[in-house]
C-alpha cells in the first residue's frame, strides 16, 4: 500500500505544489485546503512554504487557526509524522506542535541560495534514514529564517537530541541559534525546518537530498504498515 | 430603556504594545539605530521597534488572552495593555 501524502493548503500557500510533486517520488499525495477537517485518508502532513493568510501579523500566527491546522494538532498528537517546511516551520512553531520561533534574519534581507546541512539527529520521522553527520544540499529561501530559543531551552533541545539540522559550519544563512536549521518534537513525528527539501529532489536542479527526507518518512510507514 | 435580558456593554478602546523581548537580537531596531547619525542625530542607543494594535472590545477581560494567543508570541514578545478608556 503507497504511503499517502498530504500537503496543506492555505491561501498564500507557495510551495504545496513543489511539495506535492516530491512527495509524489515516494508515495501518494493530495493537497488539503485549509478549510478541510479530515485527515483520514492521510499518512503523512507536510506544511508547506509559502505566506500563509499573507503572514500579516507574524509568520505563522493566522495560519494556526485554520481548520485544518486542528486536524493537524490532532494528527500529530496521535503520533502521525508531520513535516513543517519554512513557513511550514514557522506555523507549527506559533501552533506550540514545536519548541522555539522563527525571528526576522540578522541582516534583514530575504536570503536564497543553496546551503549544506548538517544532519544532528535521527530520532525524527523524516532522518530516521539519515546518518548522524552526514551532509545534505538543500535551498534556503526566507526572510524570517533566524531560530530562537532561550538559552535553557536550547540545551534541553540539544541533550534530548531535539535538534534535527544544523547549517554546516560558516553557512548559517539567517542568524539561527546555535547555527539549528531544523528541530523536532520530544516524541519525533513532528519536525520543523527552514530549508526546502521539496526543493532538492533531482539532480538536475543540483541536488536530489532533500528527497531522503520523504524517503525517510515513507519507508517509517511502509515498515509500520508491514508489522501491523 | 427596557432590558433585554442581558448587561449592554460599552465598547471599550484599547492600545497594545508589543515589543522585542529585552535580549534578543532586533535588526529592524539595529537598522534604524545605525541610520540615526547620518541625519544628524546623535547620542540615540537602544532602539527598538515593535507594534502597536489598537482595537475596541465589549469584553476588556479577555484582552490578555488575546494577546497572548494572537496578537504577541510571549516566547519573543512583551506585550503591554496600555490604555482602556471608553469609546
Amino acid at each position: 500500500m503507497p504511503v499517502r501524502f498530504g500537503v496543506i493548503q492555505f491561501p498564500g500557500s507557495c510551495d504545496e505544489r513543489d511539495a506535492v510533486a516530491a512527495c509524489e517520488r515516494v508515495g501518494e499525495a493530495r493537497l488539503v485546503w485549509h478549510e478541510e477537517r479530515d485527515l483520514s485518508d492521510i499518512d503523512v502532513v507536510i506544511v508547506p512554504g509559502g505566506f500563509s493568510y499573507g503572514d500579516y501579523l507574524r509568520a505563522g500566527a493566522i495560519a494556526r487557526f485554520a481548520p485544518a491546522m486542528e486536524a493537524v494538532a490532532r494528527f500529530a498528537a496521535e503520533g502521525g509524522p508531520v513535516l513543517g517546511i519554512c513557513n511550514g516551520f514557522q506555523v507549527l512553531c506559533e501552533a506550540g506542535l514545536l519548541p522555539g520561533a522563527l525571528l526576522p534574519n540578522e541582516n534583514l534581507r530575504f536570503v536564497c541560495r543553496q546551503v549544506d546541512l548538517v544532519v544532528a539527529s535521527t530520532g525524527s520521522a523524516f532522518t530516521a534514514e539519515l546518518t548522524e553527520g552526514e551532509r545534505l544540499s538543500v535551498p534556503v529561501k526566507h526572510m524570517s529564517g533566524r531560530y530562537y530559543a532561550p538559552g535553557e531551552l536550547l540545551d534541553e533541545l540539544e541533550a534530548a537530541g531535539q535538534v534535527v539540522l544544523r547549517y554546516a559550519p560558516g553557512q548559517n544563512p539567517n542568524g539561527s541559534a546555535r547555527d539549528i536549521a531544523g528541530v523536532r518534537n520530544a516524541a519525533g513525528n513532528v519536525m520543523g525546518l527552514m530549508p526546502h527539501p521539496e526543493h532538492a529532489v533531482d539532480e538536475l536542479t543540483g541536488s536530489a537530498d532533500g528527497l531522503r527526507l520523504f524517503a525517510s518518512a515513507a519507508a517509517g510507514l511502509r515498515a509500520v504498515h508491514a508489522t501491523a | 430603556m427596557p432590558s433585554r435580558g442581558r448587561r449592554y456593554f460599552c465598547p471599550v478602546k484599547a492600545r497594545v504594545l508589543i515589543r522585542p523581548k529585552e535580549g534578543i537580537l532586533d535588526p529592524q531596531g539595529k537598522a534604524v539605530e545605525r541610520a540615526l547619525p547620518a541625519l544628524g542625530f546623535s547620542g540615540i542607543n537602544h532602539v527598538r521597534v515593535g507594534r502597536l494594535v489598537e482595537l475596541e472590545t465589549e469584553d476588556p477581560s479577555r484582552l490578555g488572552e488575546l494577546c497572548e494567543k494572537l496578537l504577541a508570541n510571549p516566547l519573543i514578545e512583551d506585550y503591554e495593555i496600555v490604555e482602556l478608556q471608553e469609546a
